[in-house]
C-alpha cells in the first residue's frame, strides 16, 4: 500500500491564479467590445500587437531566467497587463507604441523584478506613463467617438483605415478620425467656462455619451470581478467615492471652472482604473483598510492632477505614486488581530 | 440566543452526508490492541503492567506522569504482549512506546461502580476523573481534571460545550449527539457541579438539524440549566477561540488561555466519557470514529476500542482494494495523512478519511504569490497570512513575530482558498518553530553568558583576595624576620634596608655585564652563546629576586608597624560537606535547566543558592589554607605534591606490571616503596586539613 503524507490542509478550492486572471479577462470583454463599438477596430489590432510583442516578451524573459515558460505564461498575467495598456493607449496610434510599451511593461516593470508577484509598480501604467512622457503626440490623439444617433456627425473608421494608420502612420487618415479627449476639451478652456465648452463643442454634445458608455461597460466588469470576489470592494470604492466627494465639493463652490462629479468619474479612464488597474494586488496595499487609503490617494491624485497638473488625465501617474506608497501604507494599516486590543502599526509592528 | 460572527472563514464541500446515513455500528474486539502511552496533552503515561500480565477490561496499564498527563485503560480483558515502539498516529510519522494487549475475546470487566459525585469532595471528584483517563476528544486531547480544577484564580462564568464539529468530513460528534443526547447533558452536569458556571451554551453548527432536534428533545425531559446555540455553518466555527467568539463576542486576549477570561470548553464527546466514567465507572477505552472518503464502500461511524488498528476500521468500512490514496487522520483542514494503517485509534481520533487520488488530489506545484488578499480574507485570526508568507519564506521571523504569527492556529483557511496553492501552513509551522528554536538558543546562551559572568566575578574576586592574602603573608614574613633581627642585632633596621639594596644593584649590574657580554657574543658569532644566555637569565632571575626582597622589605616596614597581629584561626569548617553541597546544587540547578518547561524564577534561586554554596566552599578552602599557613605549610603546593605522588605510585606499579626483567622489577619495586612512603608522609601531612 501506498500512501502518501502531505501536510494539512488536505483540500484546497479549485481556484487558480490562471483562473484569476481569466476571470479579469472575461470582465475586460464588455469594456472592449464598447470601445471597438465607440472607437472602431484599432484597439482590437492593439491588442493583437499588445498580446503577441507581450507573450513573446515574458517568453523571452522565462527563457533567460531558466523557469518552466508555458507554466508562467499560463498564469495569464502577461496577456492580463497586455490587454491593460491595449485599451489604454489610443485605438489608432502607431504600432510600435504597443511594442515599446510591452518591452517596458514585460521587461522592466515586471521581469526585473523577479517576475509575478514581485513588481513593486503596475506594469501597465509604467509602460504608459513612460509612452505619455516619451511620445505625447501619438498618446494624446484619441479617436473621435462614432455616436450612433448623429447624422451627420462621424463614423468609426473602416479596417482598412485602422490598419493605415496603425501601420503605415498615415497621418491624413489621422487626421479624419482622431481629435481632443473630453476631459482634454475641458481642460483647455482657453477662458471659457466649462458650461460654455459643454455647449460648443461637438466632442463634448454628441461623444460624451459614447464615454459614459464606455465607463458603464468597465463598471460591469468590475461589478462581476466583486461578485466573483477576485478582489474586494475597498480599493474602488474608495477611489470612486474619493473623487466623486472632492469633484462634487470643487464643482459646488465653483460650477464654471470645475468639471462635475458624474463627468469625472465617467468622461476619463475612472472606472477602468477603479476597478482593472488599481485592483491589481500586486503592486496596491494588502489589507482591507490599506486598499481603501490606496484608493483614497488614488482618487485625491486624479482629482490633483486633472485639475492643476500637465495632463487631461491621471489614472496611470495617481497609481504609480500609490504604488510608490503601499509598502508604507501596509506598515500602518494592519488589521487588529484576534485576541489583541489594537493593532500593531510601523514598520516594526509596535 | 445572538450570535456574533467571526472574521474570515471558509465553506469548504462539508462531505458529511455519505457518513451519516447509517446509525453508529460496534466494531469487533480487535485480536490484538496498542495503546500508545501517549494519547494526550502533557506527558506520556507510565506502564503499571509488565510483559505476560493478564489485564482486564477497564484495568489501569499505564499511570499519569506530573500534573498534565492522563491514565490508560485495558480496552479489554487479554494479555499483555509487549511494551514497545511501534507506529502511533502523530504527524511526525515517528515510533513511540505503546502497550500491545492481545485480547482473550472475552471482554471481562474489572469491577467498576459508579461515583456519586455529589456526595464527594470536589478534589476527589478530580482525581477520579484523572484516573479514569479523560481527555479532551475534540482533537487537541488535553487532560480534562486539569481544565476542571482551575484553582482559585480563575473564577468560570461560562461554560462552552463545543458541539459545532466544523470540519468536513467528520460527523462522529453529530452521531454521538443523535444516539445519546441525555448522557452528553449528564456529563455536562458534572462539568457543571465542578466547574460551577453562572450560564452554559452550547454551539452547535446549523448542518445537524438531527444533532440539534435530539439536544432538544433531551433538554425537555432533562433538569439543566443549558443554552443551545445554533451558528451557521462556517469553517473554523469549531475552533476553541472561534466558538467562544461566536457565542460569546468575546476575545481570547492574544497568549492568553480561555479560563484566563472566565471560559472553559469542553467536547460533547469529553462530557460523554465523563459521564460514562463517572456514573457508571467506566474508564475512557473506546470512542466513535467515522471511516468515510471515497475510498471505503460503506462510510460510517463506528464505536472502537482505543488500540485498535486503522485496517480494522477500513475494513469494517469495506475498504476498495487499490483505492485509497490518502488515509488522513481528522479532519481534510487540520488532519494529519499517515503512511500505514497499522496505526492504532487514540483518546483524539475522531475521523479517518480513506481518500481517493481525485478526492485529495496532491497539490499542484506552488506559483508565485500575487497578493490577492484571499487568504487574508479567509483568516479567522484576522492576520496578514500573505505578509506572514512573505517573511517566512525571506527568514524574516521578527517581522513575522510582529504580525502575530503565534496567534495562528494553522486552521488551514489561508492555504484552502490560495490560488497559487502555496503551502501557506507549512510556512507558518516552519518560521514557528524557527522562532521557538530561536528563542530556546537565546535563552541558553543567556544562561551562558550568566555563568561566564558570574564565574569572571568570582575568578576576580579570588585573585583580589589572593593578592591581600599574600601581601599580608609578606607583612608577617616581614615581621617576624625584623624580631629577628632585632633579637640578634640590636639596631639594624636601616642597615638592612642599605643591604639589600646594595645587593640588588650588585645584582643588576652583574646582569647588565653578562648582557653585554652575551650580546658581544651573538654579534661576533662566537661560541658559547648558550652558556652566557644561561648566566644572564639566571642572574636575571637573581635582579628580579633581589628587586622583590627590596620591595617587600620596605612595604612592610611601613604596613609591619600599623599592623597587629594576625586574628585569631578560624575553626576548622567542613569542607566534604561543603563540597557535597555545591555538587548537589550544581545538579539540581541542571536538571531545572534541562527540563522541558523551563521556570526561569527556579533556575535564578537555583543559581543565587549555588553561586552561596560555591562561595561558602571557596571560603572554607581558603580558611583551611590559612590555617596551614600558619603552622607553615603551604596547602595548595602539598595538594598538588599529593596528588603527583599518587601519580607516580600508580605509575611505577604499572611499569611492575608491565617489566619481564626481575632486575628491573626490584629496582622498580624499591622505587615503589619509597614513592609509598612519600605520599604517606604527605597524606598524614594533609589529613588535618581535609
Amino acid at each position: 500500500m501506498s500512501l502518501i503524507r502531505m501536510s494539512s490542509p488536505h483540500v484546497t478550492r479549485s481556484n487558480t491564479s490562471s483562473g484569476v486572471m481569466q476571470l479579469v479577462l472575461l470582465a475586460m470583454i464588455p469594456g472592449i467590445l464598447a470601445i471597438t463599438l465607440f472607437f472602431g477596430w484599432g484597439t482590437l489590432i492593439q491588442i493583437f500587437i499588445c498580446l503577441v510583442s507581450g507573450l513573446t516578451f515574458e517568453a523571452l524573459a522565462l527563457k533567460m531566467r531558466g523557469l518552466p515558460v508555458s507554466r508562467y505564461l499560463g498564469d495569464y498575467s502577461a496577456t492580463v497587463t497586455a490587454l491593460l495598456l491595449a485599451v489604454s493607449i489610443p485605438p489608432s496610434a502607431p504600432f510600435w507604441v504597443g511594442l515599446v510599451g510591452m518591452f517596458v511593461a514585460i521587461l522592466f516593470a515586471k521581469q526585473v523584478y523577479g517576475g509575478i508577484g514581485n513588481n513593486p509598480f503596475n506594469p501597465a501604467m509604467v509602460a504608459y506613463a513612460l509612452l505619455l512622457v516619451s511620445f505625447p503626440v501619438q498618446m494624446t490623439s484619441w479617436n473621435l467617438p462614432y455616436v450612433l444617433s448623429g447624422s451627420e456627425g462621424w463614423s468609426i473608421p473602416p479596417l482598412s483605415d485602422s490598419i493605415a494608420m496603425i501601420f503605415a502612420g498615415s497621418t491624413q487618415v489621422m487626421d479624419a478620425y482622431t481629435g481632443a479627449t473630453p476631459l482634454d476639451i475641458l481642460r483647455n478652456r482657453d477662458g471659457f467656462t466649462t458650461e460654455e465648452m459643454w455647449r460648443s463643442s461637438q466632442t463634448l454634445m454628441s461623444g460624451a455619451a459614447a464615454y459614459h458608455a464606455l465607463s458603464a461597460a468597465w463598471f460591469m466588469g468590475g461589478i462581476y470581478l466583486i461578485y466573483k470576489k477576485v478582489f474586494t470592494w475597498h480599493t474602488p470604492v474608495s477611489i470612486l467615492a474619493t473623487l466623486g466627494l472632492v469633484s462634487a465639493i470643487a464643482y459646488g463652490v465653483d460650477p464654471s471652472n470645475f468639471v462635475d462629479p458624474f463627468n469625472h468619474l465617467t468622461l476619463g479612464a475612472t472606472m477602468l482604473a477603479a476597478f482593472f488597474i488599481a485592483t491589481d494586488p500586486v503592486s496596491s496595499a494588502t489589507s482591507n483598510r490599506g486598499r481603501i487609503v490606496f484608493g483614497i490617494g488614488i482618487g485625491l491624485l486624479i482629482f490633483i492632477i486633472r485639475t492643476w497638473g500637465n495632463y487631461p488625465d491621471a489614472v496611470a501617474f495617481s497609481v504609480l505614486l500609490m504604488n510608490l506608497a503601499a509598502p508604507m501604507i501596509d506598515h500602518y494599516t494592519q488589521p487588529r488581530s484576534y485576541g489583541h486590543k489594537r493593532a500593531r502599526l510601523g514598520p516594526k509592528g509596535e | 440566543m445572538k450570535v456574533f460572527g467571526f472574521h474570515g472563514g471558509i465553506h469548504p464541500p462539508e462531505n458529511k452526508k455519505q457518513s451519516t446515513r447509517a446509525s453508529v455500528r460496534h466494531l469487533p474486539i480487535p485480536k490484538a490492541l496498542v495503546i500508545p502511552t501517549q494519547q494526550h496533552l502533557g506527558l506520556a503515561a507510565d506502564p503499571v503492567v509488565s510483559v505476560g500480565d493478564r489485564v482486564l477490561k477497564g484495568q489501569t496499564i499505564a499511570e499519569p506522569v506530573g500534573r498534565i498527563s492522563a491514565s490508560l485503560h485495558a480496552p479489554t480483558s487479554g494479555t499483555v504482549t509487549a511494551i514497545e515502539a511501534q507506529p502511533v498516529p502523530h504527524a511526525s510519522g515517528l515510533d513511540a512506546e505503546c502497550i500491545v494487549i492481545e485480547s482473550d475475546g472475552l471482554d471481562q470487566w474489572i469491577d467498576h461502580q459508579p461515583i456519586d459525585y455529589k456526595g464527594i469532595e470536589r478534589t476527589e471528584l478530580v482525581k477520579q476523573i484523572r484516573q479514569m483517563g479523560i481527555a479532551g476528544m475534540g482533537g487537541a486531547g488535553f487532560p480534562t481534571d486539569v481544565k476542571l480544577n482551575l484553582g482559585s484564580d480563575h473564577i468560570v462564568t461560562t461554560l462552552i460545550i463545543n458541539a459545532a464539529e466544523c470540519e468536513p468530513y467528520i460527523t462522529a460528534d453529530d452521531k454521538l449527539m443523535c444516539e445519546h443526547a441525555s448522557e452528553i447533558l449528564e456529563g455536562i452536569k458534572i462539568i457543571q457541579h465542578l466547574l460551577e458556571p453562572t450560564h452554559t451554551l452550547l454551539g452547535i453548527e446549523d448542518n445537524k438539524p438531527n444533532a440539534i432536534r435530539a439536544l432538544n428533545e433531551a433538554l425537555a425531559e432533562a433538569d439543566i440549566d443549558l443554552d443551545l446555540v445554533v451558528v451557521p455553518t462556517k469553517y473554523p466555527s469549531g475552533g476553541e477561540r472561534q466558538l467562544i467568539q461566536l457565542l460569546t463576542g468575546v476575545e481570547v486576549p492574544s497568549g492568553k488561555i480561555p479560563a484566563d477570561i472566565g471560559i472553559v470548553v469542553q467536547n460533547v464527546g469529553t462530557a460523554q466519557a465523563l459521564h460514562r466514567a463517572i456514573n457508571h465507572g467506566e474508564p475512557l477505552i473506546q470512542r466513535i470514529v467515522t471511516v468515510t472518503g471515497e475510498a471505503v464502500e460503506h462510510p460510517g461511524n463506528f464505536w472502537t476500542l482505543l488500540g485498535t488498528p486503522f485496517s480494522d476500521l477500513l475494513s469494517a468500512a469495506d475498504l476498495k482494494p487499490g483505492a485509497m490514496h490518502r488515509l488522513v487522520m481528522g479532519g481534510p483542514m487540520m488532519g494529519v495523512a499517515v503512511e500505514t494503517d497499522s496505526i492504532p485509534v487514540i483518546k483524539t481520533t475522531n475521523c479517518l478519511i480513506a481518500a481517493t487520488e481525485s478526492e485529495m488530489p496532491e497539490a499542484p506545484a506552488a506559483q508565485p504569490c500575487i497578493r490577492c488578499g484571499m487568504c487574508e480574507q479567509a483568516c479567522p485570526a484576522q492576520l496578514l497570512p500573505q505578509q506572514l508568507y512573505w517573511f517566512a519564506k525571506g527568514k524574516e521571523f521578527e517581522k513575522a513575530k510582529n504580525h502575530n504569527l503565534f496567534d495562528c492556529i494553522e486552521c488551514g483557511a489561508c492555504a484552502y482558498v490560495c490560488p497559487s496553492s502555496i503551502p501557506l501552513v507549512q510556512f507558518y509551522r516552519y518560521a514557528k518553530s524557527e522562532i521557538r528554536a530561536e528563542e530556546l538558543e537565546q535563552r541558553k546562551a543567556d544562561h551562558a553568558r550568566e555563568r561566564f559572568e558570574a564565574r569572571q566575578a568570582r575568578l576576580e574576586r579570588e585573585a583580589i583576595e589572593k593578592a591581600e592574602r599574600r601581601k599580608a603573608r609578606a607583612a608577617e614574613a616581614a615581621k617576624a624576620q625584623a624580631e629577628r633581627k632585632k633579637q640578634s642585632e640590636s639596631s639594624a633596621g636601616k642597615d638592612d634596608t642599605a643591604a639589600l639594596k646594595t645587593a640588588a644593584a650588585v645584582a643588576r649590574t652583574k646582569l647588565k655585564k653578562a648582557e653585554v657580554a652575551l650580546k658581544n657574543a651573538q654579534d661576533k658569532g662566537l661560541e658559547g652563546i648558550d652558556t652566557l644566555q644561561a648566566t644572564v637569565d639566571k642572574l636575571k632571575q637573581a635582579a628580579v629576586e633581589a628587586e622583590q626582597a627590596l620591595q617587600s622589605y620596605s612595604a612592610t616596614e611601613t604596613t609591619a608597624s600599623k599592623t597587629d597581629k594576625r586574628e585569631p584561626t578560624p575553626a576548622k569548617p567542613d569542607l566534604k560537606a561543603l563540597k557535597q553541597q555545591v555538587s548537589i546544587m550544581r545538579t539540581k540547578l541542571k536538571k531545572a535547566e534541562a527540563a522541558d518547561d523551563v521556570d526561569e524564577s527556579e533556575i535564578e534561586s537555583l543559581k543565587a543558592r549555588l553561586e552561596e554554596a560555591s562561595q561558602a566552599y571557596a571560603d572554607a578552602d581558603n580558611a583551611l589554607i590559612e590555617l596551614a599557613k600558619t603552622a607553615g605549610i603551604d596547602l595548595k603546593q602539598l595538594r598538588i605534591d599529593l596528588a603527583m605522588a599518587k601519580v607516580a605510585v600508580t605509575k611505577i606499579e604499572r611499569a611492575i606490571s608491565k617489566s619481564d626483567d626481575e632486575t628491573e622489577q626490584e629496582t622498580l619495586k624499591a622505587d615503589l616503596e619509597t614513592a609509598k612512603a612519600y605520599f604517606t608522609r604527605l597524606e598524614s601531612q594533609l589529613k588535618p586539613y581535609e
